[in-house]
């Protein structure tokens, strides 16, 4: 009974956990390239929840002084995570930019038809 | 002239001198007769700086330089001590010999490469001189494998595939070896010790039991494959697809001499005698050696080639070496010291003679040898006399290594060593003197050999004079044995005796 | 002066960064190459004078912005991480002259700016993860010589280099994600990213969230072993380092994983280390069992590789091993035979891909068995290449074997005979491929294809001699290479619970 209790008090966790490992599951299963990148961001996005819930506090503000508020969020988590949302939207963008390169020099961007090509050029 | 400069100067000059010679060869590129002037002017001022070196090392000097100061526990530094000294003089003056014969032996041949032969011969050498003046490990070990590295060129100087396959047997071996064993044996020495400079009396004394310590012989013998002591010694034989020169240089004046001098100098001064006889941590090394000893003489008596004949008896005259360290007595110690020297001038009158052979009937094999004394007259006396010596009958220098080697068997309470010295001195009877019978009594085979010029027919006289010199080098070192002796002794002189 | 002289930490990210902005508003390839080498050999000297700072008065802490931390970013340089700036700065600047002509012809005229501002941009990372002293940050440097370094990779002649590019690009943001997760559970158990006030605090909060400290370790640990190629998680190197442009694979093998592997040396030891006595988790065995099987099977792979480049990619997996397995060790002489080997290897391996790259310059290929011969005409790059692959193999004399005789010593030590006969044992191997190769080099008649072969020119081959030479000239006085690696080890050690 007790696990089902942590595991219902921490549910923020859990989805940041199932979401982290459907991301990295897309990246190792998929042979296609886009569906690859679909996974990796769906993978970086799962630490942008890890930071960003603990920092959340219900009820609370942004932290600026003022009398009317005595409860505030932790702003750091969220300065953090818009630069990694920065990275990975570079990320994305090369890995994009990568692919488009990639089906003009294979014609494909299935990695399995990319070896097959490769090897008998 | 020579005692304005400083012992210390002469010890660096002589490293330096023969790296100099390996550069200014390459200046002579196309010009072979400047060519070879630089390498006998280099080899003889070699022998000039390590005969005074000797001399002030008889007037009591130990000179000693620090080259480079590394950090770390290690420098790069020389210093001279008898048994360097006698290893820097077989060294040195054999080279002058060797030049002078390689130069008639590639001209005869019409080798290519000579410019590189040469090169590397000198920078060979010049390695030599760094292990026999070493002053701790880490010196050592870099000439050491500069050593190996410089005389690769030279073991595959034909290039054919079987070259190759020879050149790469040596390499890997040597350099295997050093890196597997010999390596970890310093860093461990190192980690035991705190110190790899050698030093009389030796560093390892109290600082590891004696199973350690006998482990860590091991992996010296084992790990120098230099020495050749079995099973480490297949690139001794296969080795012998090089050239005359480069053979004489693997077996008598540099390789395989710079394997047993570093394993009698890591006994003497890293271990010390004392430490090991009293662990007798180095008895299961007398009957390593032993094994060796026989085992390689058995082989040569049935090899039918000349040079592997040869390549095998230098595989056990080595043993006798590392069997006399192995003793841990001085005497065992003043015998491998001897042996170092005398079994160099018999070898290498051996080698030359079977190059001699080769250059002017382009025979290999013992069974091809019928007769070649009437041809070849003065090679075949000089091969008798190497032979004699290396057996170990008087007058010729190697009977002194094997009486003080026996001595020391016995000294040391060893029957079973001295029961193995006679034995061996039996085999290589065995497969020494046969050829010299064939040679001189046995009619030439006249159907066979159309090239049979049925009159004398010499090697080129430098061939010539080369190996008669170091034929009469063995007869000199009947008489000047007791010069080197004395060197030796000092090693074990009052200052440096067992408490 | 005092001013830049106080400024300098800054100035070292800095500058790189400014110089890839303007490079990327360059027109002609000509003045990009100027701007990038301009910057290339500043970089030492700042890394040099910090270093000096270091040396002279210790820890050097820059507060960027003025915020004091841990509150703000702290940038520190110590003597470990002023010892990479160096390492990484020196061989930037050494091999940038060559830049010019190997890129000339693998990389379009009017992309070669784009290139410069490419391979600034990877310097201002690379330096940037060195020189911080925050977590977050330090993620933030990684992913922009990350990003920097999937472009330059892919701008490899060859079609195989996307691919290349991708997958690193795939396995590189899951590294660095990994690392991100690590450092995000370290915020949440201690509430500071700060690595000092890290360290500070791990300890206490050790108590009670023991567990998560453990993943945080965990994460950190694959996450930055993806981006060093600690094997198994290698598989992106051998490629990587093959297609890319060969100044590209110089550089990147001198200093990417260097750098990775610094940012594991930090946590683990200053951060980890002092607050937690490590002997509790195995990491350390683990690393050790993995970097000997890195040391074995990388070397066996490239025993048997047709081309030259994959070899030495390999070849520095195998490499990467020894620094591992340093670090691995825990004591004194192996952490210094790890650090020194970073840039020992750094040296010799630039020296390698840089022939390498010499070789594909004057005959367009880097297949071995094409090379036969290849020593007669190109002497003085096969000489240089001789002279770095017995640094590979830890002949004496050479960088190669300080590193192993700390390694070694290490092992012995720690009492580990086996492993001390296992580092010796993988540098046979290393014999075995370099001298393959050299045989193949010097031995063999020239084939057919070499006729036209001769030394590249000044530009490529005066950096592959420095190199060369520094392998020896550092194999034999170690005083500034090992000397600055042992107080280094000594300081992380001696912070260690």
């Amino acid at each position: 009974m007790d696990f089902f209790r942590t595991v219902a008090d921490h549910y923020n966790y859990v989805i940041t956990i199932f979401v982290m490992v459907a991301g990295l599951y897309i990246v190792t299963s998929r042979g296609n390239l886009i569906k690859k990148l679909v996974g990796l961001a769906i993978f970086q996005t799962s630490v942008y929840l890890l930071y960003i819930e603990p920092g959340k506090i219900l009820g609370g503000t942004a932290p600026i002084l003022h009398p009317d508020f005595t409860v505030y969020s932790n702003p750091l988590p969220h300065v953090l995570i818009l630069t990694a949302i920065v990275v990975g939207v570079a990320t994305l963008a090369l890995g994009l930019a990568l692919v488009v390169r990639i089906n003009e020099a294979f014609g494909s961007i299935e990695e399995e038809e990319i070896i097959e090509k490769d090897r008998a050029p | 002239m020579t005692e304005a400069i400083a012992p210390e100067t002469l010890l660096l000059l002589a490293v330096a001198t023969p790296f100099l010679g390996a550069l200014a060869i390459p200046l002579f590129r196309n010009r072979p007769n400047p060519r070879e002037a630089v390498t006998l002017i280099t080899a003889a001022a070699l022998f000039l700086i390590v005969l005074t070196l000797l001399g002030a090392m008889a007037g009591g000097a130990r000179p000693s330089l620090t080259l480079l100061s590394l950090g770390a526990g290690w420098s790069i530094g020389f210093a001279l001590e008898p048994l360097g000294g006698i290893f820097a003089l077989v060294a040195s003056s054999l080279w002058i010999v060797n030049s002078i014969y390689s130069i008639g032996y590639m001209r005869a041949h019409h080798e290519p490469r000579q410019t590189g032969f040469y090169a590397c011969f000198a920078i060979a050498l010049g390695s030599t001189m760094g292990v026999a003046l070493a002053r701790d490990l880490f010196t050592l070990f870099l000439f050491y494998e500069i050593l190996t590295l410089s005389t690769y060129p030279l073991v595959t100087h034909k290039r054919d595939s079987e070259a190759m396959r020879a050149g790469r047997l040596y390499l890997g071996l040597l350099l295997g070896t050093s890196m597997l064993l010999f390596l970890p044996a310093i860093v461990a020495t190192f980690a035991f010790a705190g110190s790899i400079e050698f030093t009389p009396g030796g560093v390892l004394a109290g600082r590891a039991g004696p199973v350690a310590i006998g482990l860590l012989l091991a992996l010296y013998v084992f790990g120098i494959g230099k020495a050749a002591m079995m099973p480490m010694h297949f690139w001794l034989p296969a080795a012998m697809v090089a050239p005359t020169p480069v053979s004489a240089l693997l077996h008598a004046v540099a390789v395989v001499k710079a394997g047993v001098f570093s394993i009698v100098k890591i006994v003497v001064y890293i271990f010390g005698i004392d430490l090991l006889a009293e662990s007798g941590a180095s008895e299961w090394l007398i009957y390593a050696a032993s094994v060796s000893l026989i085992l390689a003489s058995l082989i040569a008596l049935t090899r039918d080639n000349l040079k592997a004949r040869l390549a095998y008896s230098t595989v056990g005259q080595l043993a006798y070496l590392v069997l006399g360290a192995a003793l841990a007595t001085p005497t065992g110690i003043i015998g491998s010291g001897l042996q170092l020297a005398t079994h160099a001038a018999g070898k290498i009158t051996l080698f030359f003679c079977a190059g001699a052979i080769y250059v002017a009937h382009h025979k290999t094999e013992v069974s091809q040898l019928a007769g070649i004394g009437r041809r070849m007259p003065v090679t075949m006396v000089a091969f008798l006399i190497g032979s004699l010596s290396i057996i170990g009958l008087p007058p010729f220098g190697g009977v002194w290594s094997k009486w003080a080697l026996a001595t020391a068997a016995l000294d040391a309470g060893s029957l079973f060593a001295a029961v193995v010295l006679m034995v061996s001195s039996m085999l290589s009877v065995g497969y020494l003197l046969p050829v010299v019978a064939r040679a001189f009594f046995l009619p030439a085979d006249e159907r066979g050999d159309p090239h049979d010029p049925g009159r004398i027919s010499e090697a080129p006289i430098s061939c010539l004079v080369a190996l008669s010199s170091t034929a009469l080098l063995c007869i000199a070192l009947f008489f000047g044995a007791g010069e080197l002796e004395r060197m030796l002794e000092s090693l074990f002189g009052p200052s440096a005796g067992a408490p | 002066m005092s001013a830049a002289w106080l400024h300098l930490p800054i100035l070292q990210v800095v500058l790189p960064l400014f110089g890839a902005i303007a490079a990327a508003f360059l027109k002609r390839s000509a003045s990009a190459f100027a701007l990038a080498l301009v910057v290339s050999w500043l970089m030492p000297v700042i890394a040099g004078a910090l270093l000096w700072q270091v040396l002279t008065g210790g820890p050097v802490s820059y507060h960027l912005g003025g915020w004091e931390p841990p509150w703000g970013i702290e940038y520190r340089v110590d003597l470990l991480n002023a010892f990479v700036l160096l390492l990484i700065s020196a061989i930037g600047a050494v091999i940038m002259p060559a830049a010019r002509r190997s890129i000339d012809l693998e990389i379009e005229a009017d992309r070669q700016p784009r290139f410069y501002c490419m391979f600034l941009l990877c310097l201002t990372g690379l330096l940037g993860i060195a020189i911080t002293g925050d977590a977050f940050n330090a993620f933030v440097f990684l992913e922009i010589s990350s990003l920097s370094t999937y472009v330059l990779i892919a701008l490899g002649p060859d079609r195989r280099a996307l691919l290349a590019a991708y997958r690193y690009l795939i396995v590189g943001t899951i590294g660095a994600t990994f690392y991100v997760i690590g450092v995000g559970l370290l915020y949440l158990v201690t509430g500071t990213l700060n690595m000092a006030d890290l360290a500070v605090r791990i300890g206490p909060a050790w108590e009670a969230q023991s567990r998560a400290i453990i993943a945080a370790l965990g994460f950190i640990t694959v996450g930055v072993g993806l981006k060093l190629a600690l094997f198994p998680l290698h598989a992106w190197l051998p490629n990587a380092y093959t297609y890319a442009p060969s100044w590209v694979t110089v550089f990147l093998s001198a200093s990417a994983t260097k750098v990775a592997i610094y940012l594991l040396v930090r946590f683990y030891f200053s951060v980890f280390g002092s607050a937690v006595d490590l002997d509790l988790l195995p990491v350390a065995t683990f690393i050790v069992a993995l970097s000997v099987a890195a040391m074995f099977l990388a070397s066996i792979s490239a025993v048997f590789e047709p081309n030259l480049k994959r070899m030495l990619a390999y070849s520095s997996v195998a490499q990467i091993g020894y620094i591992t397995l340093g670090i691995g060790l825990q004591n004194q002489a192996g952490v210094t035979g790890g650090l020194v080997h970073i840039v020992n290897h750094g040296m010799m391996k630039a020296a390698l891909f840089l022939a390498a790259g010499a070789v594909l310059l004057r005959v367009r290929t880097v297949r071995i068995a094409e090379l036969a011969g290849i020593g007669r005409k190109m002497p003085w790059t096969m000489a240089a290449f001789s002279v770095a692959g017995l640094g590979l193999i830890g002949t004496p004399g050479t960088t190669g074997f300080v590193s192993k005789w700390y390694l070694v010593l290490g092992a012995i030590e720690r009492g580990w005979w086996p492993l001390a006969f296992l580092i010796v044992a993988s540098s046979v191997i290393a014999l075995v491929y370099v001298g393959r190769f050299l045989e193949i080099a010097w031995m063999r008649e020239p084939a057919e294809g070499l006729a036209e072969a001769a030394d590249p020119p000044g530009s490529v081959l005066l950096p592959l001699l420095i190199l060369a030479a520094a392998t020896i000239y550092f194999g034999l006085d170690t005083a500034l290479t090992a000397g600055i690696a042992g107080q280094a080890a000594q300081s992380l050690l001696g912070g260690m619970r």
